[in-house]
């Protein structure tokens, strides 16, 4: 058997790396497609971390108590980092954070659907951490065993923390739906309305995704959409009973031959609609997004001013003596 | 898939990697959990200087108590090998005598 580091040509050792389940790293050679392929994923990833802020940040200053208006900052903040994370690790495959921030902001690269419905009601805040980032763990911890390093790391250390959000949420859930029968219409009106978006965070079905055997193949995902999307729904139908909601799908029932729950189909006519910016909040998300980074330029320009000062005098305390 | 967005038709194929940035120089994050273990590499971020750079490491690297100290160091003061010649630069895996496994202790001897 030969090792890896034997083989002569880049593009066989590259092959010999998956093959042999091992990372890629920043500084190997890949196929260019391999590169590029990775560059969309995480920069989409990256972008639909920061993005997700806004949904959630709306409810901020009007959490029902301090104790959840410090819970929800410290999950928003949370976000933030799992954005950070995500671009630097898209930064490993030659391409600057300017460019990826331009891209989003041109509408160039887009983000995750999901985060252009709007957020009505207190109890979207348990939903979304309840459906959401439930959602998004089942695709992240698929992702902590993808072939690129950098991207599983991000991977490893966002998981890590997601499992707060989800239990966040579903605590808000439960203690709405234990509470007056307004809280508990409250919280079915925001399952009703999240949990079809959610079941759409999986992308088309696997004989609709041209690009899946392809990205299956580099080993950079690792279970189908339709697979991911089937695990979401059996974990979550029995922590929608014990909440006592019902989930809004008529065709959803258990399936003692499968082993699984069937569910009705998503409309697909909705998902692309959202997916080519035609949903309830594509526009404002963007636009907040472009109005902050605006904002926030006097205190780059600051920021790049102080450490300019700071390194002069430095220089110059160092030849003045 | 969650948090990526499907393929449309007619989507542009950006040119990666062709401008400079004009954004705050990377700087490499290093953790050290506790007591008693060395700083180990977390991540990278930007910052506009060093000072900044601990602050931001602080707050994207241990919002959860992971570290009790950190360094941070410019990226572009890292000095890397090169992966194309690492067979010759690792050559350790021709000298099998370094391994302990090497030499052959008769069993009465013991453990050693
Ligand atoms: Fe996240
Ligand atoms: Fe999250």
């Amino acid at each position: 058997m030969t090792t890896i580091s034997e083989r002569t040509s880049p593009a066989e050792r590259f092959q010999a790396i998956i093959d042999a389940d091992e990372k890629v790293e920043p500084s190997d050679w890949m196929p260019e497609g391999y590169r590029k392929t990775l560059i969309r994923q995480i920069a989409q990833h990256a972008h639909s971390e920061v993005i997700g802020m806004q949904p959630e940040g709306n409810w901020i200053t009007r959490a029902p108590t301090l104790e959840r208006k410090a819970i929800l900052i410290a999950k928003v903040q949370d976000e933030a980092g799992h954005g950070l994370y995500l671009y630097s690790a898209a930064e490993t495959l030659g391409v600057t954070r300017d460019e990826l921030v331009e891209l989003l902001h041109t509408g160039r690269q887009k983000y995750s659907s999901i985060f252009n419905y709007p957020t009505l009601t207190w109890a979207d805040i348990g939903a979304i951490g309840w459906l959401v980032d439930g959602a998004a763990i089942t695709n992240q911890v698929m992702l902590t065993r993808t072939s690129y390093g950098p991207y599983a790391r991000a991977m490893v250390r966002i998981c890590k923390e997601e499992s707060f959000h989800q239990r966040q949420g579903y605590e808000i859930m439960l203690r709405l739906c234990n509470g007056t029968p307004e809280q508990k219409a409250m919280a079915q009106d925001a399952v009703n309305r999240w949990w079809w978006p959610a079941l759409m965070m999986f992308g088309p079905h696997d004989s609709e995704s041209t690009h899946t055997s392809q990205s299956m193949e580099w080993k950079i995902k690792r279970i189908s959409n339709d697979d991911l999307r089937q695990h979401f729904v059996d974990m979550t139908v029995p922590q929608a009973e014990y909440l006592g909601l019902t989930l809004p799908d008529p065709e959803l029932r258990w399936n003692p031959e499968r082993g699984h729950y069937d569910f009705g189909e998503i409309d697909w006519d909705e998902f692309w609609r959202v997916v080519n910016g035609h949903g309830p909040m594509n526009r404002d998300r963007l636009e907040h997004k472009i109005r902050a980074w605006e904002d926030g330029e006097w205190v780059r320009d600051a920021a790049a001013a102080y450490a300019e000062k700071q390194q002069a005098r430095r220089a110059a305390s160092r030849t003045g003596g | 898939m969650a948090y990526s967005v499907p393929h449309v038709d007619g989507e542009p194929d950006p040119e990666f990697g062709r401008s400079e940035s004009r954004g705050w120089p990377m700087w490499e994050v290093f953790v050290r959990q506790r007591r008693g273990m060395s700083h180990v590499h977390a991540g990278s971020l930007h910052a506009p200087d060093a000072e900044t750079a601990l602050q931001h490491a602080r707050d994207v690297y241990t919002r959860r108590v992971e570290g009790v100290s950190v360094w941070v160091v410019p990226s572009s003061a890292i000095v890397a090998s090169d992966p194309d010649e690492a067979d010759a630069f690792f050559e350790a895996i021709e000298k099998p005598y370094r391994a302990a496994t090497y030499y052959e202790i008769p069993d009465e001897v013991g453990q050693m």
